[in-house]
């Protein structure tokens, strides 16, 4: 088919792309893939740390600092977190979303950033419905931006608390994960795990779902594999393209839901997002025949495997409701940790000097 | 009458087959004589007031460059180009024609607008040529009187960017455009596979979180319109395919070609020398449609120039304001400027870099693109020829700077980029349009 493909008659050398600029703000976290090992360490263990820290010692972290939260799409889960985590801090917090402002009127992302700085605030929270548009925000402001979901393209925090709920289930000496182990977080959790190439050697997490539009999956693809785990992806062909499996290292695709159950130390649901679709069709009667988890599923392949979502659920679609209560699902537990991880990543935008979250 | 002499110089044109040093006499918009080093008959008696000598020692001196492909955004957009700043970034490049696509607003479909984009008034510095629209509105729906269009002085019709996508819109243009001896240029791009798209459909967009746009949507229209040239059977029809950017799409120019079609195809130099890598983090100056494609793409793009299948290097120079460009990847419109670079990325890559003569570069930047749009007397210094000359510093290498362009707008992805070949003049029908020391 691709007449590029015949061997080249000369050796061709073209110009290579150019290193990326981003982020330009150390405090940023735009993409998982941003993080170094050592910078995954110290957000798990200041998260664990800020955790169990006394309330009122811990409001002094950040007394007064100034944070926006800038939502241009609803959110219940990361928008309440990062709030609760920045003032848990004692930072104060705003909130603008694209429905009560100037956004409204058809001020551009540019210029609601530029005027959120000059108000004061020292980092900026994005969740946004574009791709990318944290990055954009970061290179027009220069301020720590934290991406909260940019598009079906990333969303950093949910990966880092997503590695925290695995860790806490995880037997680090078997390597496989309980859903009994749900112990409260004491101390640190990277003194339980190290984090380096191997902490998830011998995992397996399987996302399976509407995996197209997901940014909670692309960054999971990005993150868990650099920490050993393999990445099992399932789904038909219209939510799950063969180049997913291209994002990086450590990713596989399994179309049949039951194989990729079986592999499965940490099961990880994803809702079909209908607002992304753009016309495309699906047989939701035939998606859940095929990728339901059902209670009946999960007992039959993955018994001891821990039950994931990053939310909303949809009770009925892509998981039961018997198995969204049920003693395996830790999906409240993701929820738990979102605050503690936020209380790490807003502790990092804003004390730069505390190397946290070294870079890549 | 005025006359300049451009002496010392190392003459090529491709089109006549010289390569050699000449002295080079230009009067009233003409060449008038072409010899040897100090051997110019008409200019030994002539010299005066109102003959002007250039000195070229040391420089290449060949046709003025012909963009058949370029956005100069008038009527309606002059804050993104007008006709003036276009054909000045133009004339920086060492261009003396620009071929004018219609998307203009409102769009040339009529002699009027086609005979207001060539007036004076517009202030152009090199010639421009229109290329008018081949349906009404280029909606795709109505053809419009091209024996009309071709008096006022379009040299081509098309619907650029909106692609003719219904098979009988198409054949129709095609018919009636060889009729009055027009040729048709197509996008190619099926945009009922484009929606909400915004760059090549790969691993690359996967990761960033973007719809692409499939290969197929621009081989599948090329193929089409070879399937509907071949059943019209008439050898005046002229397909042009616009900007090809995919291996697939030149395998169906090639194999239309083999079969003694007249079907023509351009490549602008972002397409053969970026991958949808330079796409990198959402830089909306990487974004334009047809989108970067793959790395196996691209390699396609320089061996078919190399081969000599592609028949014309075009910039599609497409401008916008910054404001337009400085949002979500996804919102900014489609297009880079590229008249500036053309020259130097081409001399600094085909030539340098992978070995092309200067002569075939060359010709891919001037006498093939005449020859293709039938602009006569241009893309040649023959005797005869419009004076359109560029006189350029073939070994110089500098390095592009956005901000000092001559364009209104900046949003190109080669800021920064070492070019080769530098401009010294350009000369439009006997007037210098550019000086690069004024």
């Amino acid at each position: 088919m691709n007449p590029a493909a015949t061997p080249a008659r000369r050796q061709i050398h073209p110009p290579p792309a150019p290193a990326s600029p981003f982020p330009y703000n150390p405090g940023s976290l735009l993409s998982a893939s941003d993080l170094s090992l050592d910078g995954i360490g110290h957000i798990l263990a200041r998260a664990a740390a800020l955790e169990n820290q006394d309330p009122l010692t811990r409001a002094r972290i950040l007394a007064k600092r100034r944070v926006a939260l800038l939502f241009y799409e609803s959110s219940t889960r990361t928008r309440t977190s990062f709030e609760l985590a920045a003032k848990a801090l004692g930072a104060d917090t705003t909130l603008v979303s694209s429905l009560s402002s100037s956004i409204e009127k058809g001020e551009t992302l540019k210029d609601t950033g530029l005027t959120l700085r000059a108000l004061g605030a020292e980092a900026i929270i994005l969740r946004h419905n574009s791709s990318g548009a944290a990055w954009l925000l970061e290179a027009e402001t220069r301020l720590p931006v934290l991406n909260a979901g940019d598009g079906m393209h990333e969303h950093p925090t949910q990966a880092l608390l997503d590695l925290r709920t695995i860790l806490a289930h995880l037997d680090p000496t078997t390597k496989t994960c309980h859903p009994e182990r749900a112990k409260r977080v004491e101390g640190s959790a990277s003194s339980l795990h190290e984090i380096t190439a191997e902490t998830l050697a011998g995992v397996t997490v399987s996302i399976t779902g509407d995996i197209l539009h997901s940014r909670v999956a692309r960054s999971n693809m990005l993150l868990l594999p650099r920490l050993g785990a393999h990445v099992v992806l399932c789904g038909p062909k219209e939510l799950l393209p063969e180049i997913a499996a291209h994002v990086g290292p450590g990713i596989s695709i399994e179309r049949n839901f039951e194989t990729a159950l079986r592999q499965s130390q940490a099961v990880m649901m994803l809702r079909i997002q209908a607002e992304r679709l753009a016309g495309l069709q699906l047989d939701l009667e035939q998606y859940k025949a095929d990728y339901q988890l059902t209670g009946q599923r999960l007992a039959a392949q993955a018994p001891e495997a821990i039950v994931m979502h990053p939310g909303p659920i949809i009770r009925g679609l892509e998981v039961t409701a018997g198995v969204a209560d049920g003693v395996q699902s830790v999906i409240l537990e993701q929820v738990r940790n979102g605050v503690a991880i936020r209380m790490a990543v807003v502790e990092r935008a804003l004390l730069p000097g505390n190397k946290q979250g070294d870079r890549a | 009458m005025t006359a300049l002499v451009i002496r010392g110089g190392h003459l090529i044109d491709p089109a006549a087959g010289v390569d050699s040093l000449k002295d080079i006499l230009l009067k009233d918009g003409r060449v008038a004589e072409i010899a040897a080093p100090g051997k110019l008959k008409q200019a030994n008696g002539a010299v005066g007031p109102e003959l002007q000598i250039i000195d070229a020692t040391g420089l290449t001196i060949a046709p003025g460059l012909v963009d058949i492909h370029v956005h100069l955004r008038e009527p309606g957009q002059g804050y993104k180009e007008t006709i003036a700043t276009g054909t000045a970034a133009a004339a920086a490049g060492g261009f003396t024609s620009v071929a004018a696509m219609p998307n203009t607003r409102p769009v040339n479909d009529s002699p009027e607008i086609t005979r207001w984009m060539q007036a004076p008034e517009r202030g152009a510095t090199i010639r421009v040529f229109p290329i008018a629209a081949a349906t009404r509105g280029s909606k795709g729906e109505t053809i419009n009187d091209y024996a009309a269009l071709k008096s006022a002085g379009a040299v081509a019709v098309t619907d650029d960017g909106s692609p003719i996508l219904k098979d009988s819109i198409m054949r129709e243009t095609l018919a009636a455009a060889a009729r009055v001896g027009l040729s048709v240029i197509q996008h190619a791009e099926d945009t009922r596979l484009t929606q909400g798209a915004s760059m090549n459909a790969g691993p690359v967009a996967f990761k960033l979180g973007l719809r692409g746009m499939p290969t197929e949507a621009e081989s599948g229209i090329v193929e089409r319109d070879i399937r509907l040239v071949t059943e019209l059977r008439d050898t005046r029809v002229h397909l042009h395919v616009a900007h090809t950017s995919t291996a697939a799409a030149l395998l169906a120019v090639r194999q239309a070609r083999r079969s003694g079609l007249r079907v023509t195809c351009e490549v602008a130099p972002h397409h053969f020398l970026l991958t949808e890598e330079h796409v990198g983090l959402y830089n909306t100056n990487a974004k334009m449609n047809p989108p970067l494609r793959s790395a196996a793409d691209r390699d396609a793009m320089i061996e078919a120039i190399l081969d000599g299948v592609v028949d014309a290097i075009a910039t599609d120079h497409a401008p916008h304001a910054i404001h337009e460009k400085e949002v979500e990847f996804e919102h900014a419109p489609n297009g880079i400027t590229g008249l500036e670079t053309a020259l130097g990325l081409s001399l600094r890559w085909l030539h340098k870099e992978w070995k092309m003569p200067l002569g075939r570069v060359l010709s891919l930047l001037s006498a093939q693109p005449a020859a293709l749009l039938g602009l006569k007397g241009r893309g040649t210094l023959a005797v005869g020829s419009f004076a359109d000359v560029v006189i350029f510093d073939p070994k110089a290498e500098w390095t592009y700077r956005a901000r000092d362009t001559k364009s209104k707008s900046r949003n190109t992805p080669f800021d920064g980029w070492t070019m080769q070949g530098k401009v010294r003049w350009t000369i439009s029908e006997g007037r210098i349009a550019y000086d690069s020391a004024s």
